[in-house]
């Protein structure tokens, strides 16, 4: 068949499908009025059946002895019972400390109907009991916070002033107690510097700082592996106001823990 | 007599003090400066709401090239011409229908040698600027004409100030000078709550954020061909040098030596090989030389103080300026590529830093401290060949990390004088001070291609 033939019958089939649709359409028949206005009281809507807006337990799984919460709210109800729990108020929340995995069933009644929704609890048996919690232990921050103080420096210099050198030997022993209470522990020595040389080069003064402040702790027995030098210059200040109180405080050697 | 003689010559000496002062400015922003006019522009239809922006721009544009006097606007006479039919000979004109005439501008009070003028309407969806310029010190219209030329943009505030930075380039360009039309300042701020590196238009407009760390990213640098940035972050911890595409955003190769500090990277003129400051033999930092993927590193400084801050010579490719404390507080120092040469720029006073050459390689802008108590720094030039030095800024707040324009005409600068950091760009005599940022605290900038 040649493409002009099939051409001329999918028209004339199209035709024919247009012609029939043309013959089934109704006469336009004239717009119905509008509903006359309603009179006076209007009718009653007829009731709503409930609708359970919420049931939900949170956690969804829990390990035996421990309390999930139930939450629920249900709308246009009348009576709402939980099972096992019983009958409970249109929305409110409650503790279940279920001992095995269990479905809450919730019942909504409404002069409209009924409805219903279900929610979860998965309950797993706990693992044995841990061994009695240890003693509490402070963390490797608090440690330093507590035992390790900032060396502090001249402006300008890295040089260990004595009151540096005292500070830095308490914090050897300090730094040794804790490298034995954390041995997989690494500590950061941080140079900082006051905000008045250049950003640029307090960078290089605060590495200076570290290092100086480093190579002191090692003479002094603390492993050399064990503290990491970095220096933020002036970008990470202590104290902000432009005092000379506040300047000493910004330029220190500070410890921090590793990662 | 004696008294007088000695009142004569500190007069003299003080005199020759004043013009001293002021040669470095000189050299670089020149002397007498011709007096230009420039016309508010008309528009019609949808160009006309745009007028006063382009007007603005135009003539912010003109002034900040710092290369006219401009002619005082409330002295413009009342006929301003829009095109050069405008222009009626004196003879022809009555005295009842007055037109514009070229000496209204040249004589005084306005006594302009330049006139920018013309109009603007929109056509196509488009903004079209027809602007001249005359010298108006010609006798006739024919002699007069500068420039001729239109210029297209989008009917938007962003197009009427596209088409007034293109004509003042154009008029710029006709006196010798650079615009900075399509240069890009980069700069640190820390308005996202990080210090991370932004870049914008040299007019403050287009503030964009181009890394993204969270973390504390500084101190940027830009190859010469304006297609690299180099800065330092703490992004994997220690301080290190960090290379972005500025072409596709995307961080280049570059191995950082094995050091707790590497900072403050710039790039050699070729754009080859970037200098920086490394702490790699674990007690010093020192200058360092690698290319731009880390390798071939060299060592250039060896000494047992602070040295950073590298600025290879754009002109000879074989000095670098960089900060080192060898005296003592951080200076401004000089030395061959190969480390050789060293010595002392400053005097020794204060503290110094931020070395920024300009395009000429012969003079430094830097921030020094000297005359100041400690951190409050100002922005000075120095004449590398004689060390003659001019201060640009005197005591507003810190004033910090100068650097070049393109037109080597201009500097921007961080400085806090009106409270928090901020960008600032001035003339390089330390006149037309403007104010780019405000959002956060931004410093740092760098004014690249």
């Amino acid at each position: 068949m040649s493409k002009r033939k099939i051409a001329t019958l999918l028209l004339s089939v199209f035709l024919m499908m247009f012609a029939a649709g043309c013959k089934k359409k109704p006469v336009a028949a004239a717009p119905p009025p509008p509903p006359p206005p309603p009179k006076e009281t209007p009718v009653a809507p007829p009731p709503k059946a409930p609708t359970v807006a919420q049931f939900s337990a949170e956690p969804s799984s829990i390990e035996r002895g421990q309390a999930a919460t139930l939450r629920w709210s249900v709308n246009d109800a009348t009576a709402v019972t939980i099972d096992p729990l019983g009958t409970v108020q249109n929305s409110g929340s409650r503790q279940v400390f279920p001992s095995n995995t269990t479905t809450y069933r919730l019942t909504a009644t409404g002069a409209g109907g009924n409805a219903s929704a279900s929610a979860t609890v998965n309950v797993t048996v706990p693992p044995p009991p841990p061994a009695p919690p240890p003693p509490p232990k402070t963390t490797l921050t608090e440690m330093l916070e507590r035992n390790v103080g900032d060396a502090l420096f001249d402006y300008d210099s890295s040089d260990l002033r004595e009151d540096a050198r005292n500070t830095l030997t308490r914090n050897s022993d300090s730094l040794k107690a804790i490298l034995r209470e954390f041995p997989s522990a690494t500590i950061v020595v941080e140079g900082h510097c006051d905000e008045r040389g250049s950003a640029e080069y307090n960078l290089g003064l605060g590495d200076r700082r570290a290092t100086a402040a480093k190579e002191f702790l090692t003479q002094l027995g603390v492993p050399a592996d064990k503290l990491r030098t970095i220096s933020y210059g002036k970008e990470r200040q202590t104290c902000t106001e432009q005092s000379e109180a506040c300047y000493q405080k910004n330029r220190r050697a500070h410890f921090a823990p590793g990662q | 007599m004696t008294k007088k003689l000695l009142l004569l010559t500190c007069a003299i000496a003080g005199l020759g003090l004043m013009i001293r002062a002021q040669d470095v400015v000189l050299k670089i922003v020149g002397g007498e400066k011709p007096s230009i006019a420039v016309a508010d522009f008309r528009g019609a239809g949808a160009a006309a709401p745009l007028m006063n922006v382009f007007n603005q721009t135009l003539f912010a544009d003109i002034e900040d090239s710092g290369l006219f006097k401009m002619a005082a606007k409330s002295m413009y006479p009342l006929q301003v011409p829009q095109q050069p039919s405008d222009f009626q000979p004196l003879a022809a004109q009555t005295p009842t229908r007055k037109a514009p005439w070229l000496t209204d501008w040249s004589s005084p009070p306005v006594s302009a040698k330049y006139l920018a003028f013309g109009y603007a309407a929109s056509q196509n969806d488009q903004i079209v600027l027809s602007g001249w310029l005359f010298d108006v010190q010609q006798a006739d219209v024919t002699g007069a004409q500068l420039i001729g030329k239109r210029y297209f943009g989008p009917v938007s505030e962003a197009g009427a100030r596209k088409v007034a930075h293109e004509f003042a380039a154009d008029i710029i360009a006709k006196f010798g000078g650079e615009s900075m039309l399509g240069s890009h300042i980069y700069f640190v701020s820390d308005r996202t709550g990080n210090k991370e590196i932004w870049s914008m238009e040299p007019d403050g407009s287009n503030q964009k954020r181009l890394t993204f760390y969270n973390s504390i990213t500084t101190m940027p640098s830009v190859s010469p061909d304006g297609t690299k940035l180099a800065f330092t972050t703490f992004a994997k911890g220690n301080p290190g040098i960090f290379i972005l595409s500025l072409e596709t955003g995307r961080q280049l190769l570059f191995v950082n030596p094995k050091a707790s500090l590497n900072a403050t990277a710039s790039f050699t003129p070729d754009g080859k090989s970037v200098l920086f400051g490394s702490s790699a033999d674990g007690r010093y930092t020192n200058i360092y030389m690698a290319n731009t993927d880390g390798g071939n590193l060299q060592r250039i400084s060896r000494s047992l103080k602070i040295e950073l801050e590298p600025k290879v010579n754009p002109k000879t490719g074989n000095e670098v300026a960089f900060v080192s404390g060898r005296s003592g507080p951080q200076q401004i120092w000089k030395m061959n590529i190969d480390g050789t040469s060293a010595e002392m720029l400053t005097t020794g006073e204060g503290d110094a830093s931020n070395p920024a050459w300009h395009p000429n390689g012969e003079i430094i802008a830097f921030s020094w401290t000297r005359g100041f108590s400690p951190g409050n720094f100002n922005i000075f030039l120095m004449d590398v060949a004689s060390r003659r030095v001019d201060q640009l800024t005197h005591g507003a707040g810190k004033n910090e990390n100068p650097n070049w324009a393109p037109d080597g005409r201009h500097l921007v600068f961080a400085s806090n004088r009106k409270g928090s950091m901020q960008i600032f760009t001035m003339l390089a005599d330390g006149t037309h001070v403007q104010q780019l940022t405000t959002q956060g605290r931004n410093e740092m900038p760098i004014w690249g291609k």
